[in-house]
This record gives C-alpha cells, sequence and structure tokens, in this order.
C-alpha cells in the first residue's frame, strides 16, 4: 500500500485487494509510528477516519464507489472540517472546532475520500520553513536536521514520508511549491479561483489558492478533479467549466515550447540546483520540447510587492482574531481595549506579529497611495510580464526554489533571508497563474524541485507536462531511507 | 523607511497588539529591514499603470439575497470564549 499511486489504490479497493479500514489502519499506524519524529501532524481522530473508512467500505460493496472512495488525504490544518479541530498552526485557534466544511473538505467527503488527519504549518500559512508553527517545527523526512519548507510543511513531510498517500496545501507565495521541491514529491497551485477559498482560513485573500500535492502528476491530477469547483460561497470563485485532468496526460509534449527566463538563473540560486534544473530542461529537449529564451523583467520586485500586499491583506483578515466570537481570549484583563491588545498579544506568534504590523504600516493613513497602491500597480506589470512571455512560449520553466532544504534554525531569526526562499515562485501568486513544482534530482542526499509555470487555466496541460517527465524519471518515486 | 519606536507603538495600537518594550526594541531593526525591502518598488516608474485588484479582472458575482443556512447559534455558540445564552460577553463598554 505504501508506494500504490491514487489510482491504484482506487482500484484496489474496487478489486477488494484491501478495505478502506485496512488502508486507512495502516497510514494512522504510520503516523503513529514516525509522527513523533517528523511532527507532521497536529490532530489524528482514528475513531472519525475509521468510521468514515467504514462507510466507504459499505459504498464499495455496495458498487457505488467514485473513484476517491476509500482513498485516505491528508488536510492542511487551514481548512476548517466539521467537528475536527482546526488550528491553523496558531495559539489563537488551538481549541477551535469547526462547526462547517470547508468546500475543500465537502469536496472530499462527497468523493468518499476519508480524512486521514489534518497536518502541520507555518502560523497562519506564514512561513518557508514551517518553524512558525504554535505546534512545534515539521522535520524534512530526508534529513531530520532540516526544514520540510513552508508553509504546507506538515502535508509535505506527511507526503515525502508517505504518512499518507496525498495530502492538501495552500499556496499564497510558494506554500505548496516549495514544500514540494523541498521534500521531493509533486505539488500544483492551480489558476487563482479555480479551487474555493470557502473554509480555508484567511492569510491573503487575492493570493491563497488551494491545490494537491502527492507522489506524481497523475495522482496530483486525480486530486484536482476532486478540489477544483465553482462554489457561490466564494465570491473570487471562478465559473470555469468543470475539467477531467486526467484525460491530457497522454498526450504528445513533442514540439512543446519551453520558456526559460533569465531572471530565474541569476545570483542567489545554487549552482547544484542550477545544474539540476538545466538537466531537467536538457530532458525536455529530447522528448522532442524547444526552448526559447524569454525575460520577465519586473520578476525581481515580486517579494517586495508580495511583502506589501500579503501583509495588507492579512492585517486586515486577522483582525477578525478578538477573542470575542471564537478562539483564544486572555485570562485576565481590565476593560476591552485591554483584552483584545493582550488577547492578540498572546495568542500571536512573532511572525504574524511582524506581519500584521507591516500590513497596518503599509495602509495606514497617508501610506496607502506610497505602499499598496504602487504594489497593486507593479503587480500589474508582472503579469504584464507572464502574459507577453506566454505569447512565445506554452509553459515556463526554472526552480521551485533557490536551494535544497535548509537546516532548522538557520534562517529562523532572520525574515528577510527566510523570504527569498519564494523568489521563484511568488510571481506567479501575484499574476494569479497555474504552476507545478517536480522532483528532478538530488544535491548532498536532498531533493530538488523544478518548476513549472502555465497560462490561465493550463492545468490540464501543465500536469501532462509533469506527467511525461515523471514517465521517463524516476525521482518522484523515491523514498526517504530514515523513514522504512 | 526607517521605523522609529514611535511608528512601533503607533501602528500596534492601530493593530490592537500589545507589544513590550523589549519586542519593540528587537521589532526595529526587523521591521525597517522590511521596509527597505519594500521601499524597492520605489524605483519603478508606474505612471499611467492601473492597479490590479484580481487575477483576471472578474467582476464581483451577485445573488439572491436568500436565507442559505438555517440556524446554526447551537453550533457557534459554545465557541466563544463567554457566553451567556444568545450573546457574547465582553467587558462592560457603555458606562
Amino acid at each position: 500500500m505504501l508506494n500504490l499511486s491514487l489510482k491504484q489504490l482506487s482500484q484496489q479497493l474496487r478489486e477488494k485487494a484491501f478495505s478502506s479500514e485496512e488502508l486507512t489502519r495502516f497510514f494512522l499506524d504510520r503516523i503513529k509510528k514516525h509522527n513523533d519524529r517528523l511532527n507532521a501532524f497536529i490532530t489524528i481522530n482514528e475513531e472519525e477516519s475509521l468510521s468514515m473508512a467504514k462507510k466507504a467500505d459499505i459504498t464499495i460493496a455496495n458498487g457505488n464507489q467514485s473513484l476517491f472512495t476509500g482513498i485516505p488525504i491528508a488536510q492542511k490544518d487551514i481548512f476548517c472540517a466539521e467537528g475536527w479541530r482546526t488550528t491553523c498552526g496558531s495559539k489563537m485557534l488551538e481549541n477551535f472546532v469547526a462547526p462547517y466544511n470547508a468546500t475543500v473538505i465537502q469536496n472530499f467527503n462527497d468523493a468518499g475520500a476519508i480524512n486521514l488527519g489534518k497536518t502541520n504549518m507555518d502560523e497562519f500559512a506564514m512561513g518557508s520553513s514551517n518553524e512558525t508553527s504554535y505546534f512545534g517545527a515539521v522535520k524534512n523526512p530526508w534529513n531530520l536536521e532540516y526544514v520540510p519548507g513552508g508553509s504546507s510543511g506538515g502535508s509535505a513531510s506527511a507526503v515525502a514520508a508517505r504518512l499518507a498517500p496525498a495530502a492538501t496545501g495552500t499556496d499564497t507565495g510558494g506554500s505548496i511549491r516549495q514544500p514540494a521541491s523541498l521534500c521531493g514529491f509533486t505539488g500544483l497551485k492551480p489558476t487563482y479561483g479555480l479551487v474555493s477559498r470557502y473554509g480555508m482560513i484567511a492569510f491573503a485573500s487575492s493570493l491563497d489558492q488551494a491545490g494537491p500535492m502527492a507522489p506524481s502528476a497523475e495522482d496530483c491530477a486525480m486530486m484536482l478533479n476532486v478540489m477544483a469547483s465553482h462554489d457561490i460561497k466564494d465570491s473570487t470563485s471562478l465559473p470555469h467549466p468543470k475539467e477531467d485532468y486526467m484525460t491530457s496526460l497522454g498526450d504528445s509534449i513533442d514540439g512543446l515550447r519551453i520558456g526559460i527566463p533569465k531572471e530565474f538563473f541569476g545570483e542567489g540560486l545554487d549552482s547544484e540546483v542550477q545544474k539540476i534544473i538545466e538537466g531537467a530542461i536538457l530532458e525536455y529537449q529530447k522528448m522532442g520540447a524547444e526552448i526559447v529564451d524569454i525575460s520577465l523583467p519586473n520578476s525581481e520586485l515580486a517579494i517586495p510587492v508580495y511583502y506589501v500586499i500579503a501583509p495588507a491583506e492579512a492585517s486586515s483578515n486577522l483582525s477578525r482574531y478578538d477573542g470575542v466570537r471564537y478562539g483564544y481570549r486572555t485570562k485576565e484583563y481590565d476593560d476591552l481595549m485591554d483584552m483584545y491588545f493582550k488577547t492578540r498579544q498572546e495568542g500571536f506568534g512573532d511572525e504574524v506579529k511582524r506581519r500584521i504590523l507591516i500590513g497596518t504600516y503599509v495602509l495606514s493613513a497617508g501610506y496607502y497611495d506610497a505602499y499598496y497602491l504602487k504594489a497593486q500597480k507593479i503587480r500589474q506589470l508582472i503579469s504584464n510580464d507572464f502574459a507577453q512571455a506566454f505569447q512565445k512560449c506554452d509553459v515556463i520553466m526554472g526552480p521551485s526554489a533557490p536551494s535544497a532544504a535548509f537546516k532548522a534554525g538557520e534562517k529562523k531569526e532572520d525574515p528577510l533571508a527566510m523570504y527569498l526562499q519564494d523568489i521563484y515562485t511568488i510571481s506567479t501568486n501575484l499574476a494569479g497563474l497555474p504552476a507545478m513544482s517536480i522532483p528532478a534530482g538530488f544535491t548532498k542526499d536532498l531533493p530538488v524541485g523544478l518548476q513549472l509555470i502555465g497560462n490561465y487555466f493550463s492545468e490540464g496541460h501543465l500536469l501532462n507536462v509533469a506527467h511525461q517527465f515523471q514517465l521517463s524519471t524516476e525521482w518522484h518515486r523515491k523514498i526517504p531511507k530514515e523513514i522504512d | 523607511m526607517t521605523i522609529s519606536q514611535e511608528d512601533i507603538k503607533k501602528i500596534a495600537h492601530l493593530a490592537r497588539i500589545n507589544i513590550s518594550s523589549d519586542e519593540s526594541i528587537l521589532l526595529e531593526k526587523k521591521l525597517t529591514g522590511i521596509m527597505e525591502l519594500i521601499d524597492q518598488m520605489q524605483k519603478v516608474d508606474t505612471d499611467g499603470v492601473e492597479p490590479m485588484s484580481h487575477a483576471l479582472n472578474i467582476s464581483q458575482p451577485l445573488r439572491a439575497d436568500q436565507v442559505t443556512e438555517s440556524d446554526i447559534r447551537k453550533k457557534t455558540m459554545p465557541l466563544a470564549p463567554e457566553t451567556q445564552e444568545s450573546l457574547f460577553i465582553v467587558p462592560q463598554v457603555i458606562e
């Protein structure tokens, strides 16, 4: 069961090679065995998971199953799941039991999937190393001294160590792709608006997007089929017709035009990572792809623009944590103001506070035009760069992250160094484009990811481009030795 | 842009977060560093560029103003730190 793809799991469940209960128990046992070391999960609810599995087994016995019936999926702890503790990695929501389902959770429930547990994450998804979680840092299964990336680090660690066949993540500036790169599996951030944000705890609303994290592109395609849906409960959800992302997986990529942005191969890129990325691109050329040199001249501004827009939106979104309607409330206070101030001082961690303060500053009286408006204008320029590039190529390729995983503690006290982790991923969030990370090799026994960026709604094509690479390579099948 | 102790005091007040004086000293350097990063934006000429708020420039969809959820009070009230019947309890606001 350890190395089966989602499609194979589905097939074997249908053929009754094993039951969903056996499969779910298998992964719950793996979590029990390894989670103490990895800290990938915040909440496990064995009883509930097994109860879901038993129901799935009845559905299968009656022959009413869908492709996902009985398959256990780990859920990032940013998605509200009714009856499940949903913390978003924060003390603020330490005891919050969600009263309703996020649309992503509902879609998986409707498809018959099993909720395997809630995965650890950087607090409110703010971080690139999973060290800001109130529930402790997550470890990279390839080397426990290294970070798994973030913010979807718990999902990443769980998938890499095969504590789950697949997991969900969210990506505001790279939080699916960077951990997928650092932990050696496939992750997809879809077009903004393709997957509903309803019930997904908000960080930066104009950038947040949920997506699949799993060993292969085929697994991700199968998950996206369930995750993508138009949702009237999310006003930014797009009325895009339902697609089957599995159907394009056999298409030829002969003649594919790959755009290589020179800005993604400059200063700051680890030379070993660069070699691996160039090797992967060469592999595509062997498959019949052409290389096109492109330029994304404003991409160096992506980080400054992001650190205006994301904190600004976060400062507004996180104002809801006031200790009144739900969440943490300080124990002793003199009056209402004192209660707000102490609740938020004690409930939020350092990185979250920093971002709220920056966001408050850039939105405060007199600064709006100089910062937020300016950032939105440059965001338009960054988006225009991509539009021009896609006139010359079908897909853009480059590194997902500037280096392989780094040691825990190395960048924890240096926010600026940490922010550079997302230098190649942020611009696609700003433009709202779909992008993936797929395993492309190893440096010093740590995985390296290749990033693929597509045009709006090109997920089917992008997944096939990734799938074709995975048909001729084995990087996505590697499992860390430390975890048997 | 340098962030001063005075700035931190002001924005912490706006954000309703208590910041201790020790924390405030550490924050000064870190927030100034972030603002210096952000200030790289100022070198770009953005005259005549329309600000972008949504990737695909869609308009806000409208829907009928109808009740879709039944009374969910029983589910949501137990999540509050302090309640009385269907009311949230907060410290006295009006004398």
